[in-house]
C-alpha cells in the first residue's frame, strides 16, 4: 500500500494533489508505452478513472491493486494481461462506452465531436473491426448531417459491427431502431458498391 | 332335444336349407318369405352350436362358415353376372347386385346373430355387417372399381354437355363408393373424388377459355353463375355433400379466379364499360358472384381500385395539360374544374359503393386508396392541398361566381372537406386555408359567418381540434372587432378634441391566430398618425400589458381623386394610399425620392407603383411608360386619368405565398412530432421501435404523413434531450424519462 502510494506521489502533482497530464506523459515514458496508446485508456478503465487526463489517489490505489502492481515495472508487465482483459466479450462492451465518456471533458458535454470520434473510434475498435472501423470513419468525415456524436450513436455503432454481416449488409433494417446517422451510413456504403 | 349335442354337420345341414332358400328369394324365384318359425329355427340353431361345450362349441367354425358362404355366393353369382356387362348396363348390375349382397347380409346376420353378441367381441374380430362388406369389397370392388369410376364420369361429362342421364342410377353407384369406405370416405375419395375432381378442372378450364374469347363480362359471368348452380345441384343429386365445398373452389377457380383481370377488363364490356353505362345489375352481379369465392372480393376490389385510380388521374392530367395549353384566362380555372370532376367522381362511386358492393369494407379501402393516389398530385406547380383550399376560398366568396344558393354551398363545402381525408398533407391545406380565411375575413366584404364557421365545425369533426383551432380564432377576432369598433366610436364620441377627423375603423387581430404578415417600417402619412395615436389611447383605456404591432399592409382605405374629368373614389391599400399621397405634395416623384419618403423594401415598392401606374388603371403616369418598374423612373400625378365609375378599386395582386406556406409548414412539422412521440412515451412508458414508429404515423395522420426517418431524427434529438432512453438490454425498446 505505502509503496502505492509513494509511486503515486512521484508522478503527481503537488498542488493539484493528483497526477496531470504531464505527470501521465513521465508514467509512460517510463513504461514505454506512447501516450497516446490504447493500453494507457485501458488502464484508465481499469482505474475507472473519471476525469480524462488525470489519475486521482483513490483511482490509482484501485488501478495498482487491481493490476497487483506497486513498482513501474510490474505495471508494464502487467499490461498484456490487461489487454487480455479487456478484450473478452464480457469486458469490451463496458470499455467501449467506457472510453466515450472518458472523452466527455467538458461538465454537461454530452457528444465528442467528429474529428475526435474518428481518432478514439479507431483507437478502441480498429483492432477488432477494421474494416467497418475504416469505412466509418470515412463516412462521418464526408457526411454534414451530423457534427457530433452521442452515446446512443456510438453504442449504436458497436452493435452494428456486432450484429451486422459486412460489407452486404444483408440483414440490415433500416426500419428497425438504428441510429439515424447508420441507416445513412449503409446506404452511402450501397451506392459506393453499385 | 333334450342336452344332446348337435354335430356340426347335422346343424350346418339345417342351416343351409335356410341359406338355399335365401338364395332363391335372391334370385326372384317363386318362394314364400321366411316365417317367424323358420327364423327361430335358424336362429336357436346357431346359439346351440355356440353354447355346446367344448370341442362341440362350433362359434369359430360357423364364423368361416358365414363368410365362406358369402364368397361362394359372390364367386358363382355375383361375379358371372358383372363379366360382359358395359357402360350403363354395368352399373346396373353392380348396383342390383350389391342391393341384393346387402339384403343376403342383412338376413345372414340375423341368422348368425348370436355371433355378433359374443363371439367377435371375445375374440376381436370384425361384426357380421363388416365382413359381409368385406367379401364384396375383395371380391367384386377391387375389380370393378375403376371401370365403374370410367362409366361414371362418362355420364357426368354427358349430363353437362346438355344430355339427360339417369340419376338415381349414378345416386346408387356413388353410394356403394362411400359404403366400401366401412365408415371412412376413403374408397369414395380416392377411387372416385379425386379424378372426378379433376376432370371437372379441365372440363371447366376449356370452357372458360373459349368463354373469355367470345363472350360480353356480363355473359360471361351469367354463364358462370348457371354453371355453379348446376354444380350445386349436381351435388345434391347424386354426389356426396362432402365434395360440394371442394367441387364448387374447383369451378370458381376455374372459371373467375383465373381469368378476373382478364374478363373485368375487357375492352369493350368490362368493369370500365359497366360503370360508364350504369349497369347496375351486371355490377351487382359481379359484386354476387365473387362474395362466394373466398378472397373473390379482394381481386374486384383491386380492379375497381384501378378503375377508379385511371378516370381520377385522368382529370388531373387534363387540368395540366389545359393550363399549360391556353395562357391563363382565369387564373387557377382548371383547378377549379378538377375539383368539381373530382368531387362528382366521389359520389358517383359512393353510390356504387351502396348500390352494388353492399358498402363492403374492401371497396371502401379500394375506393380510398385509389382517391389518395390522383388526390395528392400537384397540377402546374401547385400542391393539391392549395388547390382543395383555393377551391372551398372560390366558394366562400360570396357564394362564388356562380351564386350558388346557401344549401348548395353547405353541401359542397361538406364534400370538399370529404375530400381532404384523401389528402395526405392536411397541415398544408390547413395553412393555405388560412391565408385565404385572413383576405376573406380582412377584405372581402359580406362573408358569410355562418359558412365560414359551418366549414370549421365539420373539419374540427373530422380532423380535430388543432386542426382548425386558430382560424376559429380569427373568424372570432373579428366579431369582436365589431364590437369594438362600436365602443371606439363612443370613445370619440366622449373625447372629441381627439378626434381625428376621418372615419377610421381598426381590427384587432390576435397573434398566433393569424398568418405572420411581414412588418413594414412604413413612414405614414402624417394624417394616419394622428389616427394610430388616437386609438392606441383608446385601445389603452381598455386593457394594459399588450402590445399593438401596426400591419398596414392589410388595410384599405378610400381616397378621393380630384380628377380634371370627374372626381373618382379609389379604393386601395393603405400602402397604395401612402404612395398617392405623397403627391399631394409634390408633382413629380422619382422612384428613389419615393424610397427615401417611405422607407419600403424594393419588392414590395415596386409592386405597389406597378398597381398604380402599368395596371388595368393608370392613376399615376409613369416616365418612361414602359410595361415594368425600374429604379431609374419618375411618377407624375394622372390629372386627366377616368372611369365610366365613380368608385373603383385598385387592386393590388397578391404576392405569391406558395414557398412560404410550404417552408413554415415544413418548419412546424418536427414539432408536431416532438409533441406525438412524447405524448405516446408518455402514456406507454416503454414501448419498441417498431410500434412508437407506427403509433406516431398513426397520430400524426390527420395532420400530414411523417416519413421514417424524420421521425427516427427527432427520437435522437428527444433522446439527447432526455425525455426518452434507450433500453439497455433491448437495443429496440425505448423508455420514457419523466
Amino acid at each position: 500500500m505505502e509503496r502505492i502510494d509513494n509511486l503515486f506521489h512521484s508522478y503527481a502533482n503537488r498542488s493539484l494533489g493528483m497526477i496531470d497530464p504531464e505527470g501521465i506523459e513521465t508514467l509512460c515514458s517510463d513504461m514505454e508505452v506512447d501516450h497516446t496508446d490504447v493500453r494507457i485508456l485501458m488502464l484508465a478503465w481499469k482505474m475507472k478513472a473519471e476525469k480524462q487526463g488525470y489519475f486521482t489517489l483513490e483511482e490509482w490505489r484501485r488501478g495498482m491493486k487491481a493490476l497487483r502492481a506497486d513498482t513501474v515495472s510490474k505495471l508494464r508487465k502487467a499490461l498484456p494481461e490487461l489487454e487480455k482483459e479487456v478484450k473478452r466479450p464480457s469486458k469490451f462492451e463496458d470499455f467501449y462506452s467506457y472510453s466515450f465518456c472518458y472523452c466527455l471533458t467538458e461538465e454537461k458535454q454530452k457528444s465528442i465531436d467528429i474529428e475526435s470520434i474518428c481518432q478514439l473510434l479507431d483507437l478502441v475498435l480498429g483492432s477488432h473491426f477494421r474494416a467497418q472501423v475504416d469505412y466509418f470513419i470515412e463516412y462521418l468525415k464526408i457526411q454534414s448531417d451530423y457534427k457530433v456524436i452521442n452515446m446512443d450513436q456510438w453504442m449504436g455503432f458497436f452493435r452494428f459491427c456486432n450484429e451486422i454481416s459486412f460489407p452486404d449488409f444483408s440483414n440490415y433494417n433500416p426500419d428497425l431502431a438504428w441510429p439515424l446517422i447508420l441507416d445513412n451510413f449503409v446506404e452511402w456504403m450501397q451506392l459506393k458498391q453499385t | 332335444m333334450g342336452c344332446e349335442n348337435i354335430e356340426f354337420d347335422q346343424g350346418w345341414g339345417e342351416m343351409e336349407k335356410g341359406i338355399e332358400k335365401l338364395k332363391r328369394i335372391l334370385a326372384g324365384e317363386k318362394e314364400t318369405p321366411f316365417t317367424s318359425r323358420e327364423y327361430m329355427t335358424l336362429y336357436t340353431t346357431i346359439y346351440n352350436m355356440c353354447n355346446q361345450k367344448a370341442p362341440h362349441d362350433y362359434s369359430e367354425q360357423l364364423y368361416d362358415k358365414y363368410k365362406e358362404t358369402l364368397d361362394e355366393y359372390i364367386t358363382s353369382i355375383v361375379l358371372p353376372s358383372l363379366k360382359d356387362k358395359h357402360d350403363e348396363f354395368m352399373l346396373r348390375e353392380l348396383v342390383e347386385r350389391w342391393l341384393n349382397h346387402k339384403i343376403m347380409v342383412k338376413w345372414l346376420t340375423r341368422f348368425f346373430h348370436y355371433l355378433d353378441r359374443y363371439f367377435i367381441i371375445q375374440k376381436s374380430v370384425p361384426a357380421l355387417n363388416e365382413v359381409g362388406t368385406t367379401c364384396f369389397l375383395n371380391l367384386v370392388y377391387e375389380d370393378v372399381h375403376p371401370t365403374i369410376q370410367d362409366i361414371v364420369l362418362s355420364l357426368i361429362d354427358k349430363e353437362r354437355e346438355g344430355d339427360q342421364i339417369d340419376r338415381a342410377l349414378l345416386k346408387n353407384a356413388l353410394e356403394i363408393f362411400v359404403e366400401m369406405g366401412l365408415g371412412q370416405m376413403n374408397r369414395y375419395q380416392d377411387d372416385f373424388e379425386a379424378r372426378f375432381l379433376q376432370e371437372t378442372t379441365n372440363y371447366y378450364s376449356r370452357k372458360a377459355s373459349k368463354w373469355i374469347e367470345e363472350d360480353s363480362c356480363p355473359d360471361y359471368l351469367l354463364k358462370s353463375e348457371e354453371c355453379l348452380k348446376k354444380e350445386v345441384d349436381r351435388v345434391s343429386s347424386y354426389l356426396h355433400s362432402s365434395s360440394e365445398t371442394k367441387l364448387i373452389k374447383k369451378v370458381q377457380h376455374e372459371l373467375l379466379v383465373l381469368y378476373v383481370n382478364q374478363l373485368l377488363e375487357k375492352e369493350d364490356s368490362g368493369i370500365k364499360v359497366l360503370f360508364r353505362d350504369d349497369k347496375v345489375d351486371d355490377l351487382s352481379r359481379t359484386y354476387r358472384v365473387y362474395n362466394k369465392i373466398s378472397q373473390g372480393l379482394d381481386l374486384v376490389a383491386n380492379v375497381f381500385k384501378q378503375h377508379v385510380t385511371i378516370e381520377g388521374t385522368a382529370f388531373v392530367q387534363q387540368a395540366e395539360e389545359a393550363t399549360s395549353n391556353q395562357a391563363s384566362n382565369t387564373p387557377g380555372g382548371h383547378e377549379q374544374v378538377l375539383v368539381k370532376n373530382i368531387l362528382e367522381l366521389h359520389d358517383n362511386y359512393m353510390t356504387y359503393l351502396n348500390s352494388c358492393f353492399q358498402n363492403h369494407n374492401l371497396f371502401q379501402k379500394a375506393l380510398k386508396e385509389a382517391f389518395e393516389v390522383f388526390c395528392n398530385k400537384t397540377v402546374n406547380g401547385s400542391p393539391s392541398a392549395e388547390i382543395l383550399a383555393s377551391f372551398a376560398d372560390h366558394i366562400l366568396r360570396k357564394g362564388g361566381s356562380e351564386k350558388l344558393s346557401d344549401e348548395v354551398i353547405e353541401e359542397t363545402l361538406e364534400k370538399v372537406v370529404k375530400l381532404l381525408q384523401y389528402v395526405i398533407d392536411k397541415d398544408v391545406f390547413a395553412e393555405f386555408y388560412r391565408k385565404k380565411l385572413a383576405r376573406r375575413l380582412l377584405f372581402d366584404r359580406g362573408t358569410n359567418d355562418d359558412h365560414e364557421r359551418s366549414i370549421l365545425s365539420k373539419l374540427k369533426q373530422q380532423f380535430g381540434a388543432p386542426l382548425t383551432s386558430k382560424m376559429e380564432g380569427m373568424v372570432t377576432d373579428v366579431v369582436l372587432a365589431k364590437e369594438h369598433q362600436s365602443s371606439f366610436q363612443e370613445y370619440l364620441r366622449n373625447n372629441p378634441d381627439v378626434h381625428p377627423g376621418l372615419d377610421f375603423t381598426v381590427t384587432v387581430l390576435t397573434t398566433g391566430f393569424w398568418p405572420s404578415y411581414k412588418w413594414f417600417d412604413l413612414s405614414l402619412p402624417s394624417e394616419m398618425v394622428k389616427w394610430v395615436k388616437v386609438f392606441k389611447g383608446f385601445y389603452e383605456t381598455k386593457t394594459k400589458h399588450r402590445k399593438l404591432t401596426w400591419i398596414f399592409s392589410l388595410g384599405t382605405s378610400h381616397i378621393n381623386g380630384k380628377f380634371e374629368p370627374k372626381p373618382i373614389e379609389l379604393i386601395v391599400s393603405t400602402h397604395q394610399a401612402a404612395v398617392l399621397l405623397l403627391f399631394n405634395a409634390s408633382e413629380r416623384l422619382s422612384y428613389s425620392e419615393i424610397v427615401a419618403q417611405l422607407n419600403l423594401a424594393h419588392d414590395d415598392l415596386i409592386r405597389l407603383l406597378h398597381s398604380l401606374s402599368c395596371a388595368k388603371y393608370k392613376i399615376l403616369n409613369k416616365e418612361p411608360s414602359s410595361k415594368s418598374i425600374s429604379q431609374s423612373d419618375s411618377f407624375k400625378f394622372n390629372p386627366n386619368f377616368t372611369d365610366k365609375m365613380r368608385r373603383i378599386k385598385v387592386p393590388l395582386p397578391p404576392v405569391d405565398e406558395r414557398k412560404k406556406v410550404i417552408e413554415d409548414v415544413d418548419k412546424d412539422r418536427p414539432y408536431a412530432i416532438d409533441a406525438a412521440i412524447v405524448r405516446i412515451m408518455k402514456s406507454r412508458e416503454v414501448i419498441t421501435h417498431q410500434q412508437l414508429i407506427s403509433e406516431t404515423i398513426e397520430q400524426l395522420s390527420r395532420m400530414f404523413k411523417p416519413n421514417i426517418k424524420a421521425i427516427k431524427k427527432r427520437i435522437e434529438d428527444l433522446i439527447t434531450r432526455d425525455y426518452m432512453e434507450r433500453d439497455r438490454d433491448n437495443s429496440h425498446m425505448f423508455r420514457y424519462l419523466a
